[in-house]
């Protein structure tokens, strides 16, 4: 799939794509961290017909929806099982600084305590990944740590 | 009754009125520019309520609130950002200085005034008002348009333009005398390209140094780093929104972030009090002999923003409809034609610019978002978005 970056100086970034059946769509990250999901009108291509506003916290859980639904179930009982810690997956957005460099990179473990257990791609899973693995964009991170260090692992990642 | 009673009461009434009408602004979608603005027509000299013992405080105040102004524009942009839009839509940039900035330059000869007041003409008819711009967009839904990234870097380019305008102008108005004009006018550029080289080369390490304080320790240095810069602009006639503006762009991450939305309330109220010190300095009884002229001008230079739009969108790909979008978005005037104008009517320039520039800027302020709501939208079942002028193709 081929994804369209441009830059809204000011606001933030637009990501758009073209789906399989045709339909153009696509994400208006702001700086804010406010995300637009936004459709395109097919009679006038330039403009974006419905606009669903999200918060970082619903485009989080939208892209969990979407990304990685299969994994739901055994990570809800690993939630449990695990109270005081989060476990939770990062896409690597095609605009990530760390797309297409390794993982050491990041300084993860170091600068939020986050671990990164596990790197998935596409239906591939890479378990306990070096610090030399090298990312790719829309690869899954699957990553512990308390909650303050995920968010901050998130922002590292895509910030 | 005491001066210091009086005072307060004065700087209530006129807090409490922009209060007000920027509820009714904001229930009709309106920008609220055009409104301060009738609140320092009111509270003038030959306004209905004129104030008398506040006008010192109201004076820095409207100074502080054009720092602020220029200040957060600058924290929106990254360093990065800067350099790649100029790189990339230079062409546009320049087409749109020529086609904006001409009508009002000539309409100022026309007028009979100095070459000197014609630039400083010619400049309120050049910008566009990034700050109506970018709420009508938002408030529409249109962000993530495809005709957006053309608007967004006109805006850019004209923002940046304003940072070797406004000092050029400066120099030019408290100049005597070619030698002296040039003089100030060079000091001037030498300090905004040098501060700017540094916000480019060093931006991170402010932002770095200043690290992530609590909100209170934030917004005290980093308000302190604003007037401070700004003041030592305006002590070397750089205008000190300029000077705050650079620092704007030098601070980039969490930092700028973080400074922008502490520092959004405080704009938003000295701001408020800049225009309605811009109206203070008109009286009332000076408008309606320019109304004709500027709204002949706002006429005029409709068009040529409109023209700008389009041809700017179409260059960059975007089919009939998203360009006329564009056009029309572009149209609204508002916060930096009153800067600019602001800086004449300080210097003692020409009387008639002050009346014309407020007629000018309220016409423009209300009819560029109204313009930008039905042009370029196509008819469509849905009732809501059906409008009775919307053009059609």
């Amino acid at each position: 799939m081929e994804i369209h970056e441009t830059p809204l100086p000011g606001v933030g970034t637009r990501y758009d794509f073209e789906t399989s059946d045709g339909k153009q769509a696509g994400v208006v990250i702001h700086h804010t961290g406010r995300r637009e999901l936004i459709t395109f009108d097919r009679q006038d291509p330039d403009l974006c017909r419905d606009v669903v506003n999200l918060s970082e916290e619903e485009a989080e859980t939208l892209a969990g929806l979407l990304g990685t639904a299969r994994l739901k179930g055994p990570l809800k009982q690993l939630q449990q099982r695990i109270e005081g810690l989060t476990i939770d997956w990062i896409p690597i957005l095609a605009g990530s600084t760390f797309a297409d460099r390794p993982m050491g990179d990041t300084q993860a473990r170091t600068k939020t305590g986050a671990s990164i257990v596990a790197v998935v791609r596409g239906d591939e899973p890479f378990p306990s990944p070096r610090p030399d693995f090298v990312f790719k964009a829309n690869d899954f991170v699957v990553a512990v740590g308390t909650t303050e260090g995920i968010r901050a692992l998130g922002k590292i990642l895509n910030g | 009754m005491h001066d210091m009673s009086i005072a307060l009461i004065e700087l209530g009434l006129v807090v409490l009125a922009l209060g007000l009408l920027a509820r009714i602004a904001h229930h009709f979608g309106l920008s609220p520019v055009p409104l301060y603005l009738l609140v320092g027509l009111a509270f003038g000299h030959g306004g209905v309520l004129p104030i008398v013992k506040s006008t010192e405080f109201i004076e820095l105040a409207a100074e502080i609130g054009v720092i602020l102004l220029l200040f957060l524009l600058g924290l929106e942009y990254s360093a990065e950002e800067l350099v790649s839009s100029l790189k990339s839509n230079s062409p546009a940039g320049l087409f749109d200085f020529v086609a904006n900035f001409t009508p009002g330059f000539v309409a100022g000869l026309l007028l009979g005034w100095s070459p000197i007041t014609s630039v400083v003409l010619g400049g309120v008819t050049y910008v566009s008002s990034s700050g109506i711009v970018a709420k009508t967009l938002t408030d529409l839904g249109r962000i993530g348009n495809r005709e957006t990234p053309t608007i967004l870097s006109i805006l850019v380019f004209e923002d940046l333009a304003m940072a070797l305008y406004l000092p050029i102008v400066t120099g030019l108005l408290i100049g005597s005398g070619i030698g002296t004009t040039l003089r100030l006018v060079g000091v001037a550029l030498a300090t905004v390209c040098l501060i700017l080289a540094v916000a480019l080369r060093w931006g991170h390490r402010l932002s770095r140094l200043i690290g992530r304080p609590n909100d209170e320790v934030l917004l005290l240095l980093v308000m302190g780093t604003a007037l401070l810069v700004a003041g030592f602009a305006n002590a070397l006639n750089v205008s000190a929104g300029v000077g705050a503006f650079l620092v704007g762009i030098a601070l980039s991450g969490p930092v700028a972030h973080g400074a922008q939305q502490l520092l959004s309330p405080l704009r938003d109220l000295f701001a408020a009090v800049f225009f309605v010190f811009f109206g203070l300095q008109t009286n009332p009884s000076d408008i309606p002999p320019v109304f004709v002229v500027a709204l002949a001008l706002a006429i005029v230079t409709s068009l040529t923003k409109f023209g700008t739009g389009y041809l700017a969108a179409r260059r960059a790909g975007i089919a009939k409809m998203g360009s006329k979008r564009a056009g029309a978005a572009l149209i609204a005037r508002g916060e930096f034609s009153v800067v600019i104008a602001g800086l004449s009517v300080a210097a003692g320039g020409e009387p008639g610019l002050g009346p014309l520039v407020a007629a000018y800027v309220m016409i423009l302020a209300v009819s560029g978002p109204i313009l930008t709501r039905f042009v370029g939208v196509r008819r469509t079942p849905a009732p809501e978005v059906a409008a009775p002028v919307s053009t059609r193709t």
